[in-house]
């Protein structure tokens, strides 16, 4: 058992294969680290910061550095929550996020991120882009006011030629996520079910399924995101 | 040592949160041996009579009434609080930012599809009215605010919670299910 890492969080002993990304080692050790852009099975990308770490006194992206062995890492102090707060708080103020009149409220990763931090109001000024619609295809509604950009769409829903449904279009403050005309045409109502499971928001939807989940029995209303990892 | 007193208001809101203040049920009672209400529609006083210690605002700023309004609690309340998402963020009503006003008001009365009566394409344009503004504000963007209450209404018991706290200076302990966003 040569491969393995001894390392500590906040200096708790810890213990996993080296080499692995730091939030997968971490979880293993019954410690979470708050994820967005991250997903199980899809290469990380470290596109949204909110797994912000300290090691060795620099930060760094839990889900994209691996762990080493020795390695002393910092992840549930003061300073790094309000870091990982204000990432979460800048994206509710870049795009349209009104959770009273969304399908995915209660079960949105964002929203659960919201919750966890004890969001009550943005630091930053709310943004209110004009952004579109589109839910030409048969299956699926595409709503850019809710999109963070995270890609998990992009990595994770894929056709049976390994072609994306899902990519970037445009640049800078115009650069948005769409489903791909021709591909969106086709798109099955399963990968529609999956491309809806991979948006950690609510801008990928299934077509006629809104708030099939009533108050109280959605995913985050009583447990807060990462209480599954607690050992 | 004479009670706190309480103001209250609904802005751009649906009266929602007002619903949720109500929803505290008996301890509506309790509330009421704990404080004074003065300018709120629960006791329909329309004007301010005294200084207030905590004024409660529902819903965001979407015309020059509110503006109005909430600038006259910041200057007759001690303490303002955003009650619900609409006085955080805007709410439902911030749906129109981004779209210029002029389109929206063409929507509602000139070229919306439920529009059958206003023959003669009268925009609503009387002295009397309060002016729309060009996108509906949180009220944190017009006025200081000092406490926020998320929640689409916040629910009952942490707009209890808050307020006993605020009242009686105890700490505040909020457990999770207080604090939503819908």
């Amino acid at each position: 058992m040569s491969n393995l890492a001894k390392f500590k969080i906040d200096g708790v002993e810890c213990m996993a294969e080296a080499g692995k990304f730091i939030v997968e080692a971490a979880r293993e050790n019954g410690i979470f680290i708050p994820t967005l852009c991250n997903m199980p099975g899809v290469k990380p990308q470290g596109a949204c910061r909110v797994c912000t770490v300290r090691i060795n006194g620099r930060l760094m992206t839990a889900c994209t550095t691996p762990i080493g062995d020795g390695m002393e890492i910092e992840s549930n102090k003061p300073d790094l929550i309000d870091i990982r707060k204000s990432i979460v708080e800048l994206l509710f103020v870049s795009g349209n996020h009104f959770c009273p009149a969304c399908e995915k409220s209660g079960d949105c990763e964002l929203q659960a991120l919201g919750y966890l931090y004890q969001m009550m109001v943005p630091r930053y000024p709310y943004d209110f882009p004009l952004r579109e619609v589109d839910a030409s295809s048969p299956y699926i509604i595409k709503d850019q006011n809710r999109c963070i950009m995270c890609k998990r769409c992009i990595k994770s829903v894929k056709d049976e030629e390994g072609r994306s449904y899902f990519a970037f279009h445009n640049r800078g403050d115009k650069l948005e996520v769409v489903l791909d005309k021709v591909l969106g045409e086709s798109m099955d109502k399963q990968t529609a079910e999956k491309a809806m499971e991979s948006c950690p928001v609510g801008s990928i939807l299934v077509k006629e399924k809104g708030f099939a989940k009533p108050i109280g029995t959605r995913k985050f209303d009583r447990k807060p995101i990462g209480s599954d990892v607690k050992l | 040592m004479s009670k706190p007193v309480i103001a209250t208001t609904s802005l751009a809101g649906c009266f929602g949160c007002h619903m949720s203040i109500l929803d505290i049920d008996e301890r509506i009672l309790q509330l009421f041996d704990l404080v004074e209400f003065n300018k709120s529609p629960i006791d329909d006083i329309k004007k301010f009579t005294k200084p207030v210690d905590i004024g409660i605002i529902e819903g965001g700023c979407c015309n020059s009434e509110n503006v109005e309004v909430l600038k006259d609690f910041r200057k007759n309340c001690k303490i303002l609080i955003s009650l619900g998402e609409c006085a955080i963020m805007g709410g439902l009503p911030a749906l129109r930012n981004g779209i210029p006003v002029e389109e929206c008001l063409h929507e509602a009365y000139i070229g919306g599809p439920t529009v059958q009566l206003n023959t003669k394409h009268i925009l609503p344009n009387d002295d009397e009215l309060p002016m729309l503004l060009d996108k509906v504000y949180p009220c944190h963007e017009i006025v200081k605010i000092d406490y926020y209450l998320p929640g689409c209404p916040p629910r009952a018991d942490l707009i209890w919670d808050a307020l006993v706290a605020l009242i009686t200076g105890d700490p505040l302990k909020l457990p999770y299910e207080l604090i939503k966003f819908d």
